[in-house]
Formats: structure tokens, sequence, C-alpha cells
């Protein structure tokens, strides 16, 4: 079987979020070096607080503030670090509950072996040095023996708080397109045809190829070269400019069904003027120098195919 | 055994505006949710299930919400579920909730949807850069522009149609305190010269982005006999779908669709839908949907649906009211806007529907539709009980 085509796929953004009362007021006291819990009405404290009571369903808004120091309740040794996350060296993961707090906190600890790691060990946190109002205000834990120190009631309230948070989202894939379209694909780059495979079931022909019919439910492998030429089966034009697409409006972007072909593929319309663009109208590829697809489709001068020849397309 | 008969006696939505910096995820659809309870008037410990559902994921970057929203819905030590069905997830998530009543697996199932669309990125979402592939050439109305002058060619409808339709509906749209969109001086002079975006779609002919959720408190026939305010009966529901690019699909009119609507209307008894149902939320994304759903909905024959809109059929004092509450057009918090149509029917068919209220409607539609016309979910809620 020839190589099938990979390629890495990194899907990101930066999503924001607005925070809500208690959110903001957790993170804005990060900012401070003030840890701030949820005190529920049967008297837990939640660190990190949360908006609604996990038990009770009750709205929560009774801020208090908890200690900077805790003890570990379990822990993971992370012996590779990945990006994104708090140290660069290995770390243990743990969970940690801080002082007057009766829930625990996830974060990482600064420690130079899992043989220097203990449940019950006693932790302190690391603030970081330029602090924005985020979770990353605390740069990390680190082991600390002093003696639980009494804490204080505080308000939750703060000049300038922090309202909303962007959250960076990352994923990295491999994609590929599979057997069928890679022959699609290398058929278009190497030689400039359009290679479609027919269902041996209900012998409709698809291009680009899925490898499988999606009504029949069958494999497909019969290659048929469609086109070079097609009909604009319906299309509309486009008057805003997109984001990543360096193409001046208005153009047209047309659905196009390729003579051989059983569905229309897209592309764009060029080489005739975008408001004399018409359903049915005959059209050809127009090749770049180096690209992998058509860059758009031109009319070839054919008379325009009549309706009847193209509605089963719509 | 027959199924149990469903009552919808609880119905929340948050006013839709374009960003809710106010509060956070858990905070929108908690609002949303307590409106529900409290018009049943009901506590979180009547709720014996919670169903959601939203967009795809990546809409907000918040994997699996479901996990997060568990205390703000305070479905704790209860039955949790998620569905996802692209824009008609809403529609589908009433009736995965439904369906847990119809069953007698739950007495009283709290079901909503959401989207919070101002800390998302939709367009993104849905046109990730594949490799290999040729980047997609036009945005949402791109796709379905063409879609619709297809329609036009098949129908020969003339093409002032989608602004009558965008007109109705932002008209509608005032008569209902939670519609995202209050234009005020709305005129059809206005929407007509709004910019053409995907020619034949203009600007005014497209829905808005908005952060909102909805919510709705589906019971048995003994939680409906308890409930404060007459409930809306779920006389039928069914969902259908189909790939959303294959040989021989129907862009215009999808076979799911037809199948879909065919289904329901086999479970209530309806022979002609034009003539026992008496008003429909329909999701019209984009105005033009609205004649081509007519049809496929079967309210018109093919090549029909066109002339129920311009004989005005469809405004709110009509034959055949559609989109009362202003609609898609008007509201568009994604994962929501499916079960807004839902609420919205159950809302007319509880007689509460306040300015936008049918008067003496009793049979009423709510339609969902996602995924470049691959999923359907609908439902038919009444005012009476299925057995009456």
């Amino acid at each position: 079987m020839p190589e099938v085509l990979k390629a890495p796929l990194v899907v990101e953004f930066p999503f924001t979020r607005s925070l809500g009362p208690v959110q903001s007021a957790f993170l804005t006291a990060l900012r401070q070096r003030v840890v701030l819990g949820v005190r529920t009405r049967d008297g837990r404290t939640l660190v990190p607080p949360v908006e609604y009571d996990p038990v009770t369903a009750d709205e929560l808004s009774d801020l208090v503030h908890v200690g900077v120091t805790g003890t570990v309740t379990t822990w993971a040794w992370n012996p590779a670090p990945r990006r994104g996350q708090p140290l660069d060296t290995p770390f243990a993961w743990v969970l940690v509950r801080l002082d007057n707090a009766d829930t625990a906190l996830l974060h990482a600890l600064d420690a130079p072996g899992p043989d220097a790691v203990h449940t019950g060990m006693r932790v302190r946190i690391r603030w970081a040095e330029e602090r924005v109002g985020a979770i990353t205000d605390i740069a990390c834990f680190e082991p600390d023996d002093e003696e639980a120190a009494e804490v204080t009631v505080h308000v939750g309230e703060f000049d300038d708080p922090v309202t909303g948070i962007v959250a960076e989202a990352r994923l990295d894939y491999t994609y590929s397109p599979g057997r069928a379209q890679t022959a699609y694909i290398k058929a278009l780059e190497n030689e400039r045809r359009a290679v479609g495979e027919r269902c041996p079931s209900c012998r409709k022909v698809y291009v680009p190829p899925r490898g499988a019919c999606p009504t029949c439910g069958v494999a497909t492998s019969e290659q048929v070269e469609v086109g070079p030429a097609g009909t604009v089966t319906t299309f509309c034009i486009v008057n805003i400019k997109a984001k990543n697409l360096d193409i001046e409006v208005p153009y047209v972007y047309a659905h196009i069904a390729l003579d051989g072909a059983d569905l229309a593929l897209h592309g764009r319309i060029g080489g005739i003027p975008y408001d004399q663009v018409r359903m049915g109208l005959r059209v050809e590829p127009v090749w770049t120098e180096d690209g992998r697809y058509p860059d758009h489709y031109r009319p070839t001068g054919e008379p325009d195919a009549e309706y009847d020849t193209y509605k089963e397309l719509l | 055994m027959s199924k149990e008969p469903v009552a919808v006696v609880g119905i929340g939505q948050t006013k839709h505006v374009a960003a809710r910096r106010d509060v956070s995820i858990a905070g929108l659809v908690r609002e949303a949710a307590r409106r529900a309870l409290d018009d049943a008037e009901l506590t979180w410990a009547d709720i014996d299930a919670v169903v959601i559902g939203k967009a795809p994921d990546f809409f907000e970057g918040v994997m699996m919400p479901e996990l997060y929203l568990a205390d703000a819905l305070g479905a704790v030590g209860k039955p949790m579920l998620r569905v996802h069905t692209a824009g008609s997830v809403g529609g589908s998530t009433a009736l995965v909730a439904a369906n847990l009543v119809a069953a007698r697996v739950h007495g009283t199932v709290l079901t909503l949807a959401f989207e919070k669309q101002s800390e998302s990125n939709a367009m993104w979402g849905l046109s990730l850069p594949i490799p290999f592939q040729q980047p997609l050439l036009a945005g949402a109305g791109g796709f379905f522009a063409p879609h619709v002058r297809a329609y036009m060619r098949r129908t020969g409808a003339p093409d002032t149609v989608g602004s009558l339709v965008a007109y109705k509906d932002r008209r509608n749209a005032l008569k209902n305190p939670y519609a995202h969109l209050h234009e005020h001086d709305i005129t059809l002079e206005k929407v007509q010269a709004s910019p053409m975006l995907w020619d034949p779609i203009r600007y005014s002919e497209t829905c808005p982005s908005s952060d909102g959720a909805c919510a709705m408190v589906l019971t048995d026939r003994a939680g409906a006999a308890r409930a404060p305010r007459p409930p809306a009966w779920m006389l039928g529901g069914a969902m259908r779908s189909e790939p959303t690019l294959f040989a021989g699909k129907d862009a215009v009119s999808p076979q799911a669709g037809k199948d879909c609507a065919a289904d329901v209307y086999r479970q209530a008894g309806i022979s002609d839908p034009r003539r026992d149902i008496d008003a429909v939320e329909m999701y019209v994304p984009f105005s033009w949907y609205e004649p081509m759903w007519l049809e496929n909905l079967g309210f018109a024959d093919e090549g029909e649906g066109w002339k129920l809109t311009e004989a005005g059929v469809t405004e709110l004092d009509g034959d055949l009211p559609v989109n009362m509450s202003g609609g898609v057009l008007s509201t568009n918090p994604i994962g929501a806007s499916g079960m807004i149509r839902f609420a919205e029917a159950a809302l007319q068919a509880r007689g509460q529907a306040g300015e936008h209220q049918v008067d003496g409607a009793r049979r009423v539609l709510g339609h969902a539709y996602g995924g470049g016309s691959q999923f359907f979910s609908m439902w038919l809620v009444g005012s009476q009980p299925p057995d009456a």
C-alpha cells in the first residue's frame, strides 16, 4: 500500500472567561498573596472556592481567608514535565489542604525527587514574582516546617478586581487523511487529475473519495477519474473578507459538480465578473505553479448546462 | 405498557445578550435553571436527573462542561448526561430528557442548554486548518447561501421573501423580553438596505451571536398534577440524522427533516399539519430557511412555502404564526437555540408567552436542526395531555 500522508495539526485558541463573583475574588486575592476559600452553610471551607455548594447546590458567597501553608493529602511524581506545566523540572503533583480549609487544592510541589515527598508533609506557597490575578500567581508549593499560623478573616473585597481571564487551549494531533484521500491528493498534486472512488453498491462517485460510501456503509476502492471540467450547481457571492484568506472581495464561492462526480465540491470562480456567474455555468480548473488544489475555476466557454442535468446535485 | 405522558411544568431563560461578562458559565446556567424551578415551584431536591446540551466543546474551550456544571445545576448525587448534536442540540437535549420521563426512568428531569458565545469563537471552531485540505472559502453564511439560491431557483420565489421573514422576526422579538435583538426602529426598508454579505443573504437576514441559557422542568403525570401553572404536554417527539454531504442529499429539503416531522405527526395523530398545528417555533438562522422549512415540515407543498410567508400567514397574527419569540434571527446562543424553540413552543401551549402569545394555541411545533442540515429534532406540545 502506498504511504499515507500525515502531518501535525495544532489546534489552539485563547479563550476568554468571565469569572463571576467568587472566582473573581479568589484570583484577585492571589494577586495580593491571599488565598480565599468559601464557607458553606454547614461550616465547611472549600478551597479553591466554588460558586455553588457541591452537596446542597446552595449559592455560596461567604469568602474566608485561609493559610498559605498546608498539608499534602496525596501526590504523584511527574518525572517529565510537559509544555505549559507549572515547573519545567521534575516535580510532584500534590493535593494540598491549606490550613483552615476543608478541601484540597491541586498544584505542583518543587521537590528534589519522589523520596522527598510524602503524604502528610507540610508545604508552603511559593508566590510568583509578578502576579496578575491567575492561578499561576502561585508559582508552586515548597516544603515547609513552620507551625501552622493563625488565619484571619478576609472580606474578599479588593480594588481593581480581576473579572476575566484568558485561558489558552491547545491540542496537538497527528492528522492523516487516510488511504483514499491520500491517493486523491497525490493525483491532484502530481498529475493534476481528479480521481474519485465509486461505491460498489449505489454506484455513486465520490470526489474527494472517503474510502467508504456514507449512505451504503461499504468500502470503496474502484478509482474513477472525473472532470477536469464541471458545472456550477449553485453559488454565493462573498462580500466580506475572511480573516485567514487573501482573496479580494467580492468573489464567487461555488458548488461545482465535476463531470462524472455524483456530488459537488467547493471552489472559487474567476475569469468572469462576479455578477455574471450563474447556475449551470460550465467551468474548468486553473492551477498556479505550486498549488495542491486548483486556485480557482474559470468558464470553459461552453453553453450552460440545462437545469435538469444538475438539479439532483443541489 | 404505554409511555408515561411528559409535561413541561417549568421554563426559564436568561435575558439573551451579546455578552454576559458579569457571570461565569456556571452562573449563566444557574440563572436559567433557577427560573425554571421557580416557575414550577420546585427545589433542587425535587429533580431526579439533569440533562444538558451545548454546541461543540471547542466553541468555548471548556472540555466536558457537564463535569464543571454539576454543582451549579444541583446534579451532585444524581444522573447527569450531556447531549451533543451541533446546532440542534437544544432540541435533542430536551428529547433525551423527555424520554427519561416517558420511559419512567425518572419522574422529574431538569434539562438545560446554553452557549456563552462572547467567550468563544464559533467561526474558528468550525474551520480548523486541517492539513492537506483546501481552506474553507466562506463562513457559516457562505455555507448556507448557495442552498438558499438553489431554493429560489427551484421554487421561483421572489428575492424579497428573505427580508419579509427578517422584518417579521425582529418585530416579534420586540414583544419578547428575553430576546437578544430589540431593534425598535426596524423597518422593511432597513432590512432590504442592509449589506449583502453572502449574496443572496443580507446582514439583517442573519442571526446574532448571543450569550444565553434556557432550561425546562419535565415531569410525569403525577408531577403535572402538582404543578402550580398549566403544563404543556408532549404529543410527539423525534430525532433524525443524515450525513452533511452525500451523493443524493437534498440540501434544500433534507430527507431527515421530512422523516423527523412525519414521525412526530404520526405520534401526535396529526394528518394535516397546516390545519392541525396552531403555531411553530422553527430554527431559522438565515431568514430564507423559514419558507424552506415550511415545505420540509409539510406546512406547504414543495415550491409553495414562500407564498405563505409572502401572504403574511406566518405573521404573529397570521393563520400559522412562525417564530413568535423572534426566533434564532433575534437570539442565537447556539447550543441553547434549539431548546429555546422547544421552550417557546411549550410557553405557547401553556398560554404563558405574554405579549407574543398566540391566542388559543393548542398544538405548537418546536423544531431544531444543526451541523449542515445533518441533525434534526422536533417536538409537538399541546395544552391537553396526549390521551385527552
